[in-house]
């Protein structure tokens, strides 16, 4: 409980950074206690019962039979009611008006995230940013998400942020996502999508707007052809391999859609949807033998050398 | 009090005896039509499942014993969890709940002497062993259903999931489905026109009015599970487009269709042990139960407005937000009949003077966890917060405090307080309450951290998770929990083994009982009562007078039926003597029809149509052999 109510927790829901998702908190606070007392009452009267096992009716009332029928329709039926409609009144009436998804005309800004199995296709609409698994924000902006699905049901959640919202063949379903406070949140895929669901999450980063727009800018940029002799070799492997035919560079030949944008992968905090730390021997590591790491995901073993894999390192850590 | 035989009554129970007494033996077994039996051999084969469901839930807690473990593969994971859901749902507590306890229990408690259908009840069994074996086969071969025990399109359909596995639980659920419906089916008939001579329906125990709410339910919530496995096998094996969005279909078709099963699934799981409970109470607290015709409503309630809640498992896909809201509303109506049915539960055990024996014991735990269990179902009726614990481990709490902590304690505790009646011995009682303790327990070290890890963020159905989001600890102790869990079931199971064969002798009535079966011997014999009872209250029991007026009228040998294989029917709602109808007995039918239609099964999961259509055509040979004019003697 101690954990719970420090708030603490990278993808707690009660740890909140939006007014969405601090009011979800309150409510389910209120509900807690709420819920507490009926349960305390309830097994109250069975510790009544224990103690007064040996006789039969009730303190006071003694055995007439009218007082724990209205008992019943006391807590069963009246008592319930009142909390019910409460209940109802705060959460699906007024607290569901913030929870929807917003009104085009109060978003200033839109960001398509697409479900695959298992990584987060990320892009900018109006400008030709492209990334995977990080999503960027500025913070006090009422941010648009379109959630969609390149192949089976997904579900975008970032509980410090929002509700979650379900990605559906054929569906294009919207979520706001406001951050009233930078930092850095995590989210993680929450409908079964098959071997590597637990593998498939991602971070939002909710900077000041020019931090942002630096960011966005450097997104939008297409990658610049590398100058270090390894670098280069990585490069020319990279082409002519088949990373090209799964993975996008802008500026470059490779094109691929099958797996994530890698255009400015250098820049990224994690690989692998969250899986393992971006840093240089990890990243050897991933290409050396993805499903080692990951089991099941769609990166194939490529069957390179330990100098090929060094030099493909080399040329994917430029690009930032 | 209990039956008293005359030596001028002998005569007729030596009568009755010779001509219900089944076969000896393993024949006896197989061709049985005798509710009893079939009840029986219900409950080792949900137990069975039981224990299978039972290993699966501990492979996958000891994988998520801590952070990045290695103990399952995911491939093998993914079959685990849903095998453990299916398992669970469909071969034990459904099978248990109607096939074990209300086969043996409902012509006993309303005064007849078998079901309506005794060869389809028969039947019902045989398919149940049949599709669980099938889905098994499945497990033994790898290739188990492995998209989850709801199994969502497009991750179930051909393109993402293109072995077997899900063919196995498509075809699978339709096999299992037609034992359910024609268990529903029997269960109706025989409460509405096979109740004892005087039991009207306002006389008619609370626990046959659970079990007709169930029959109803499943009745009508069956066709949707299987019109929608017929869609998904259309779909995978002749292409068809049902749930497939890029051709015009709609994968949230499948979610509907099965959450229009699925959530009155979860009453038809939980109103067996309501009724279980209602039967127990009373006899323990020694009264009758506070505002029977309200109980007896609420729980018809129940299970009727179950049918109109469905989408409250679908509030994250994007529906209007109207459609949401009335969802939300019926969801928290539903409350009240179970809110009601508590408090009577509650009031009864207060102002009576109650007994915690064993079977008492697990009905307060499964007071205590259908409160936490309805309470946090409760806080999943606000939407807001549902869409943001969906799919995390606060509704694998939620879920399993209703379902195991209210679904199944009253099947331990009706476990225990039958045993008796059906073994003829008692159990072992200061085992029991250990047994009691240790479940109880087991139950809240394994759940009830499920709440808080789901508000941490952790989502349900991932076979490993990264240290350091606070989910670590949690899981470790609830690991802890399901193995104490599992020493407190297996000490159920030894307990009532060894009572079985060293126990004391039990008598007819050692608990006071309200019901019928508590005046025949223990275990009954097979034609249950050498009269058929007068009924005067929903407590026969408890009406002194009507008991000895049966005795006598045992002496005098009247009202005994004992020309044949002979229970009487009644009308519907004042149970009057209608006629008199001639059951059958021993058949090879049911269990070769059941075969059949395994084999039409097996042949379609394996692509031979042409053979499953001559599996048909045997099973059509099968259905004459069963209705031919001489088969009933």
């Amino acid at each position: 409980m101690g954990l719970v109510l420090s708030g603490c927790g990278k993808q707690s829901i009660l740890s909140t950074r939006s007014p969405q998702a601090h009011n979800i908190m309150l409510l389910w606070w209120w509900m807690l206690a709420a819920a507490v007392i009926v349960f305390l009452g309830a097994v109250g009267l069975l510790v009544l019962a224990w103690f007064r096992r040996g006789t039969a009716g009730l303190p006071f009332f003694g055995e007439r039979e009218s007082v724990p029928e209205v008992m019943v329709v006391l807590f069963g039926v009246a008592v319930p009611v009142v909390a019910l409609v409460a209940l109802f009144g705060v959460s699906n009436v007024y607290l569901i008006k913030q929870t929807s998804p917003p009104d085009p005309r109060t978003t200033p800004m839109t960001i398509d995230v697409i479900g695959h199995q298992w990584w987060w296709e990320v892009r900018y609409p109006g400008t030709s940013a492209v990334t995977a698994n990080e999503i960027h924000i500025p913070i006090d902006t009422r941010v648009n998400v379109v959630a969609t699905t390149a192949d089976v049901i997904h579900s975008f959640w970032v509980p410090a942020l929002n509700r979650k919202i379900d990605m559906i063949p054929g569906r294009q379903n919207r979520v706001l996502m406001y951050a009233s406070q930078a930092g850095e949140y995590r989210g993680q895929c929450s409908q079964f999508c098959g071997l590597e669901h637990a593998h498939m999450s991602m971070y939002v980063f909710a900077q000041r707007p020019a931090e942002y727009r630096a960011w966005l800018a450097n997104m939008a940029s297409r990658s610049r052809a590398p100058t270090a002799a390894a670098a280069q070799a990585g490069r020319a492997l990279f082409m002519s391999n088949q990373c090209a035919s799964c993975h996008t560079i802008a500026g470059t030949p490779a094109q691929g859609l099958v797996g994530p944008s890698l255009t400015h992968l250098a820049t990224r905090t994690t690989l692998a949807s969250v899986t393992i730390p971006n840093t240089p021997a990890e990243l050897a590591a991933w290409i050396t033998d993805p499903q080692a790491i990951k089991p099941g995901n769609r990166m194939p073993e490529l069957g390179l050398s330990r100098g090929q894999v060094n030099e493909l390192v080399a040329y994917l850590e430029t690009l930032r | 009090m209990a039956t008293v035989v005359t030596p001028r009554g002998r005569q007729h129970v030596d009568r009755l005896d010779r001509i219900w007494t089944e076969r000896p033996g393993l024949l006896g077994w197989l061709t049985t039509t005798d509710h009893k039996r079939i009840g029986i051999l219900y409950f080792f084969t949900a137990l069975a499942f039981f224990g299978a469901g039972g290993v699966e839930a501990l492979l996958i807690r000891t994988q998520l014993i801590g952070p990045n473990n290695h103990v399952l593969s995911p491939a093998v994971y993914d079959q685990m969890f849903t095998m453990h859901g299916i398992t669970m749902i469909f071969l034990f507590v459904i099978p248990m709940t109607t096939g074990a306890f209300g086969n043996y229990l409902l012509p006993l408690m309303i005064g007849a002497r078998d079901m309506a259908f005794p060869r389809m009840n028969a039947l019902s069994y045989w398919i149940f062993l049949c599709s669980g074996i099938f889905m098994y086969v499945a497990l033994v071969t790898g290739h188990a259903p492995n998209a989850g025990w709801f199994d969502y399109v497009p991750l179930a359909s051909k393109q993402f999931d293109p072995g077997t596995n899900i063919d196995f639980y498509g075809y699978g659920l339709i096999f299992n489905g037609i034992s359910s419906t024609a268990a529903a089916i029997n269960f109706i008939v025989t409460i509405f026109k096979l109740r004892a001579p005087g039991m009207s329906l306002n006389r008619m125990p609370l626990f046959c009015y659970a079990f007709l709410a169930v029959a109803f339910a499943l009745l009508f919530a069956l066709p949707s599970l299987s019109v929608a496995t017929l869609f998904l096998e259309l779909d995978r094996q002749l292409g068809f487009h049902f749930y497939d969005a890029a051709h015009g279909g709609d994968p949230l078709l499948w979610q509907n269709l099965f959450w229009i099963f699925g959530h009155p699934e979860v009453y038809i799981i939980i109103l067996p042990a309501f009724g279980i409970a209602t039967a127990i109470i009373p006899t323990f607290t020694h009264r009758k139960m506070v505002f029977f015709p309200l109980v007896a409503l609420a729980e018809i309630l129940v299970a009727f407005l179950g049918f109109g809640v469905w989408a409250h498992h679908m509030f994250t896909v994007g529906f209007a937000t109207l459609t949401t809201v009335y969802f939300a509303a019926a969801s928290l109506i539903i409350v009240i009949p179970s809110a009601i049915q508590l408090f009577a539960w509650i009031a009864t055990i207060v102002t009576g003077t109650p007994e915690f024996k064993t079977p008492m014991l697990f009905i307060i735990g499964f007071i205590v966890y259908f409160i936490i269990g309805g309470l946090s179902g409760i806080t999943v009726a606000a939407i807001p917060f549902d869409q943001q614990v969906h799919d995390s481990y606060y509704i694998v709490a939620h879920f399993h405090f209703v379902i195991f902590g209210a679904a199944v304690f009253p099947i331990l505790g009706g476990m225990y307080f039958w045993f008796p009646k059906v073994t003829g011995r008692m159990y072992h009682e200061g085992i029991g309450k250990l047994s009691f303790w240790l479940t109880f327990l087991g139950t809240l070290v394994t759940f009830f951290p499920m709440h808080i890890v789901g508000l941490l963020g952790m989502p349900r159905r991932n076979y490993t998770y990264p240290p350091g989001l606070g989910w670590s600890v949690l899981n470790f102790i609830e690991t802890l929990g399901s193995y104490l869990l599992a020493v407190g079931l297996v000490m159920i199971v030894a307990n009532l083994f060894v009572s079985r064969f060293r126990g004391p002798l039990a008598g007819n009535d050692p608990f006071g009982g309200d019901t019928l079966e508590w005046s025949t011997t223990s275990p009954p014999p097979a034609y249950n009562y050498p009269v058929i009872p007068t009924v005067t209250s929903p407590y026969p029991m408890w009406d002194s007078d009507d008991r000895e007026r049966d005795n006598r009228r045992l002496d005098r040998g009247e009202g005994l039926l004992e020309l044949g294989h002979e229970t009487p029917a009644t009308t519907v709602q004042d149970a009057v003597a209608d006629e008199i109808l001639s059951m059958p007995s021993h058949s090879i039918w049911p269990m070769a029809a059941a075969l059949t239609m395994a084999g039409i099964f097996a042949m379609l999961l394996l692509g031979h149509y042409l053979i499953a259509l001559g599996f048909l055509a045997a099973g059509g040979l099968t259905l004459i052999g069963w209705h031919h004019k001489g088969a009933i003697a």
